[in-house]
């Protein structure tokens, strides 16, 4: 038995699934991410680098804002990223509750601590602008209460996946609380839409011009395209840890029952 | 049916069931949802006298009065949304932000004399992001008066570049 086949799924018949356990393979999906990873990684932080520092010393500053403006750089991506974080989390979750995908148990409990930091980091730069423009470092308008149940949705699932003494379990759960976590989704992106918020409503819409300069707009969307690829490239490198730990748990229990044997 | 397919219908069933549920239950709150109340929501549903709420809108061009009573600054301003305006009395310092024309949020409650007394001005901002030789541009061209309304689209300012003016 060859080493990559150790925790690869059984093999799934015919059943409709079976195109999607070729991604699951963790011995396909560790050579893959082995080469992709490298350069994720770089490219990520070279465009978070070139859109933070092109945001935060060259871009010009708001005619009302002034230099408090920056902060955008940092916390829209931020932002965009907790939530696209938490559909990945959710759409690992679909792939583990119907097909019982073993790479997407481990993704999902991977996602889980990013997507927290990235979060709380939305939520901290947030309030560092609040408080100088709003006057506040917080309210509880629509918008930032529901940012934060995203927060503790996050935590929530980190707590819940490593809860029981069998992973499974763990994985279960945690997919279905994700899966109802989803609700929230929606609920952040158009809360500035819906109610009345402090928060002021998305400036980068489908439907109208961005109400936002050139100048600005093209840092915030290279910081934005690197958070993304930094995203990315931390849960690939966590999820390979992952599989090499749960591959190795498996050589030495197999070697055990040799022994025993 | 495989099982597959089994687990996939009893998981969309499950959202159906849980999306329309959070839909009805947003629909039942919506109004204790919101942050403020603009003017006109007070004509409709105003608040019992003498309890705190929160007001919003614009601050109408024209209307800011600055004083000191008793060494603390004074404002008296009229927020108002196109439809209706209600005179507010803030005692203490404003944000940065505040101007005419622009957004703000008031805590604070209605007084017998129909004014609104504010403990709490907190400046809104809105979704357009614009350098200062822009808006400066725009304010001399004549496009746009912030104290007046929101900025014009922004097509027709967010590629511009504006003349340099004296270095």
């Amino acid at each position: 038995m060859d080493a990559s086949s150790v925790v690869a799924p059984p093999p799934s018949g015919r059943n409709p699934g079976r195109s999607l356990h070729r991604f699951a393979n963790p011995g396909r999906f560790l050579r893959l991410s082995g080469v992709v990873l490298p350069w994720l990684a770089a490219t990520g932080a070279a465009l978070t680098a070139l859109g933070l520092i092109w945001g935060l010393f060259y871009a010009p500053a708001d005619w009302q804002q002034g230099d408090a403006v920056r902060i955008m750089y940092v916390h829209v991506p931020a932002a965009w990223l907790a939530s696209a974080g938490y559909l990945g989390l959710a759409i690992c979750s679909v792939l583990s509750l119907v097909w019982r995908h073993p790479l997407a148990d481990l993704a999902a409990v991977e996602i889980g601590p990013v997507g927290a930091a990235f979060t709380a980091l939305c939520l901290l730069t947030g309030s560092i602008w609040g408080k100088p423009m709003w006057g506040a470092w917080w309210v509880w308008d629509a918008r930032l209460t529901s940012v934060l149940v995203l927060f503790f949705l996050y935590l929530g699932h980190i707590a819940l996946v490593r809860a029981f003494d069998n992973p499974e379990r763990g994985y279960r759960s945690g997919a279905i609380l994700a899966l109802i976590g989803v609700v929230n989704l929606p609920i952040i992106k158009f809360s500035v839409d819906w109610w009345n918020t402090l928060h002021q409503p998305d400036t980068i819409t489908l439907t109208g011009a961005p109400t936002m300069y050139v100048g600005m707009l093209w840092p915030l969307l290279f910081s934005a395209l690197g958070y993304t690829l930094v995203f990315a490239a931390i849960v690939a490198a966590r999820t390979r840890a992952a599989v090499m730990e749960r591959r190795i748990r498996t050589l030495l229990m197999m070697r055990a029952e040799e022994t025993a044997a | 049916m495989t099982r597959k397919r089994r687990r996939l219908w009893i998981l969309l069933a499950c959202g159906l069931g849980l999306g329309s549920a959070a839909t009805l239950a947003l629909f039942a709150f919506s109004d204790s949802l919101v942050f403020f109340l603009a003017p006109s929501d007070l004509a409709a549903k105003a608040p019992a006298p003498g309890r705190t709420f929160r007001l919003g809108g614009l601050v109408e061009q024209g209307s800011v009065q600055r004083s000191t009573e008793k060494g603390r600054p004074t404002a008296k301003f009229r927020v108002g949304d196109g439809a209706a305006s209600v005179e507010v009395t803030y005692v203490g310092i404003l944000p940065d932000l505040f101007r005419e024309g622009q957004g703000v949020v008031t805590l604070g409650a209605m007084q017998p004399d129909g004014t609104f007394r504010a403990s709490e001005v907190l400046a809104k901002h809105d979704e357009t992001y614009m350098p200062k030789d822009v808006a400066d541009a725009l304010k001399k061209s004549g496009h746009w008066n912030p104290a007046a309304g929101p900025p014009p689209p922004a097509a027709t300012w967010n590629t511009m570049e504006p003349k340099k003016t004296g270095g």
